[in-house]
């Protein structure tokens, strides 16, 4: 066990130590452009220690938060009253399925026009990338419960409350999961793409406006937290998973 | 007592669009406290009958009657165990039973009575497959119907565990004193459990006939190997 994972942490830094050294070469070569290794994490040490960074991470999270917390009561939500009212399903579904395909950065224009800039169209934003993904999945889930469970909910004369919330809903957890893994990670793309064009703080405000400033050893910094952070959201949800489903993890 | 008044069932072909006939005027008779097994090849709409005394699936025509009272939905009068799967994931052996009653004194006779008692902290999945059909059967017992419906009970079991899974249920529905059906193609399931076997012919389905079965009430697994045992399983099975 331990030499498979000493192996496994042994490969994990090859692979690093080759990504840096060719982030090294290319940054030797077009030097104007690509600041070295060394000049990022430098200025990732500067930006943390000066604190301002801090502020931008802050206000990205907090869209990102309400925006997703929206996406997933609305889209578990509606999910449910479809999966319990069959007959809705006939209207949402072409309605859903038309709205899916548009990207989050295409909603950008009206919700500067309608919101203005600022948090409202952000979360606006964050909510079109985070809706689909939860919406979908926890209506596949919602429709794919088992018919021997709707029959048992009859024979013992379940209240329709009851079936919704202990039968419904906890046997779509799994699939709401799903929904929301991707979710978040739709949610986080989405308020960087919303802050490069209609904001003035957050991390995708931060890149867009040291990349005006030319300091691209801050916009490569940028693009490290945006990852660094969009990894941690994932192994949260992740951690949440395993805690709320024991039965889908470990069946 | 249960009922079934001239029931015809007929489903519909949409590619062919031609109506298959499942039931034709069909009609049984189940006595107060009787323990029935209906056998039949697969395909004879065992399931269908199931499906439409536990009020699931409405008859083309005519009505299934519970003490003379008219079906018309599922209830807690009527209840079915399953060949498949049908305890809920999620929910631990006591939640299962908890969804269905909240008298905690019954809750604990039921396990204790099904010997699941220790285990009402696990989830489904930590069960065995007998286990798995004990609980089952307790949250069935738990809400006191007048009369209980076993689909295929034991079909997910391995033989071995089916043989001692039978003699247990045996016991424990003689305690119980309910009405039960039995449906199965298994002949020796239906011998070795019932008082009455209920033997079904091909479509549309009707009763080709009743055998009694004359055992004494105190079945024991050793009957199995008994002339008599042997004997009735044969003639059933010429039946059919």
């Amino acid at each position: 066990m331990i030499i498979i994972k000493m192996q496994n942490i042994l490969k994990k830094l090859i692979v690093l130590v080759v990504i840096l050294f060719l982030w090294q070469l290319l940054s030797s070569s077009i030097h104007t452009i690509i600041p070295s290794p060394i000049e990022v994490f430098t200025a990732l040490y500067n930006l943390s220690v000066q604190g301002d960074i801090f502020i931008h991470i802050f206000a990205s999270l907090k869209r990102v938060v309400v925006g997703f917390l929206i996406a997933t009561f609305l889209g578990v939500g509606l999910a449910l009253i479809t999966g319990y009212y069959k007959k809705i399903d006939v209207f949402l579904k072409p309605l859903v399925e038309f709205l899916r395909p548009i990207p989050p950065i295409a909603w950008i224009p009206i919700a500067i026009l309608i919101f203005g800039l600022g948090d409202m169209s952000a979360y606006f934003i964050v909510f079109i990338g985070a809706f689909f993904p939860i919406f979908t999945n926890s209506f596949f889930g919602v429709s794919s419960l088992p018919v021997i469970y709707e029959n048992i909910a009859h024979s013992f004369e379940i209240k329709n409350f009851i079936f919704v919330k202990d039968i419904l809903f906890k046997f779509s957890l799994p699939y709401i999961f799903t929904g929301l893994k991707i979710g978040i990670g739709m949610a986080w793309m989405s308020v960087i793409a919303a802050e490069l064009i209609g904001a003035q703080s957050g991390l995708g405000y931060f890149i867009q406006l040291n990349r005006l400033l030319l300091r691209t050893d801050n916009v490569i910094a940028g693009m490290i937290l945006i990852g660094f952070i969009g990894y941690m959201l994932s192994l949260l949800l992740l951690t949440v998973e395993k805690i709320i489903i024991p039965w889908s993890i470990k069946k | 007592m249960l009922e079934l008044k001239n029931i015809s069932h007929y489903y519909r072909n949409q590619s062919r669009n031609t109506e298959i006939s499942v039931f034709e005027n069909f009609n049984l008779l189940i006595g107060e406290g009787e323990i029935v097994s209906l056998v039949g090849k697969s395909g004879c709409g065992k399931t269908t009958l199931v499906n439409i005394i536990a009020g699931y699936t409405e008859p083309t025509s005519g009505s299934v009657f519970m003490n003379g009272e008219k079906v018309v939905a599922p209830g807690k009068d009527r209840i079915v165990i399953n060949q498949i799967h049908d305890l809920f994931d999620w929910m631990t052996v006591y939640q299962n039973m908890r969804l269905v009653s909240n008298d905690d004194n019954d809750i604990n006779k039921y396990l204790s009575m099904t010997r699941l008692s220790e285990f009402a902290d696990a989830y489904p999945y930590e069960l065995s497959g007998g286990m798995k059909k004990r609980l089952s059967l307790a949250r069935a017992l738990v809400v006191d119907p007048k009369f209980i419906i076993m689909d295929e009970p034991f079909n997910s079991l391995d033989y071995q565990l089916r043989e001692k899974f039978q003699e247990e249920l045996l016991d424990i529905v003689r305690k119980s004193k309910k009405t039960i059906l039995f449906v199965t193609h298994d002949i020796e399931e239906a011998v070795f459990l019932s008082d009455k076997v209920i033997i079904l012919s091909g479509r549309p389905t009707q009763i080709k006939k009743e055998i009694v079965i004359s055992f004494s009430k105190n079945k024991v697994d050793s009957i199995r190997d008994t002339e008599d045992f042997i004997f009735l399983k044969k003639k059933i099975k010429e039946e059919m």
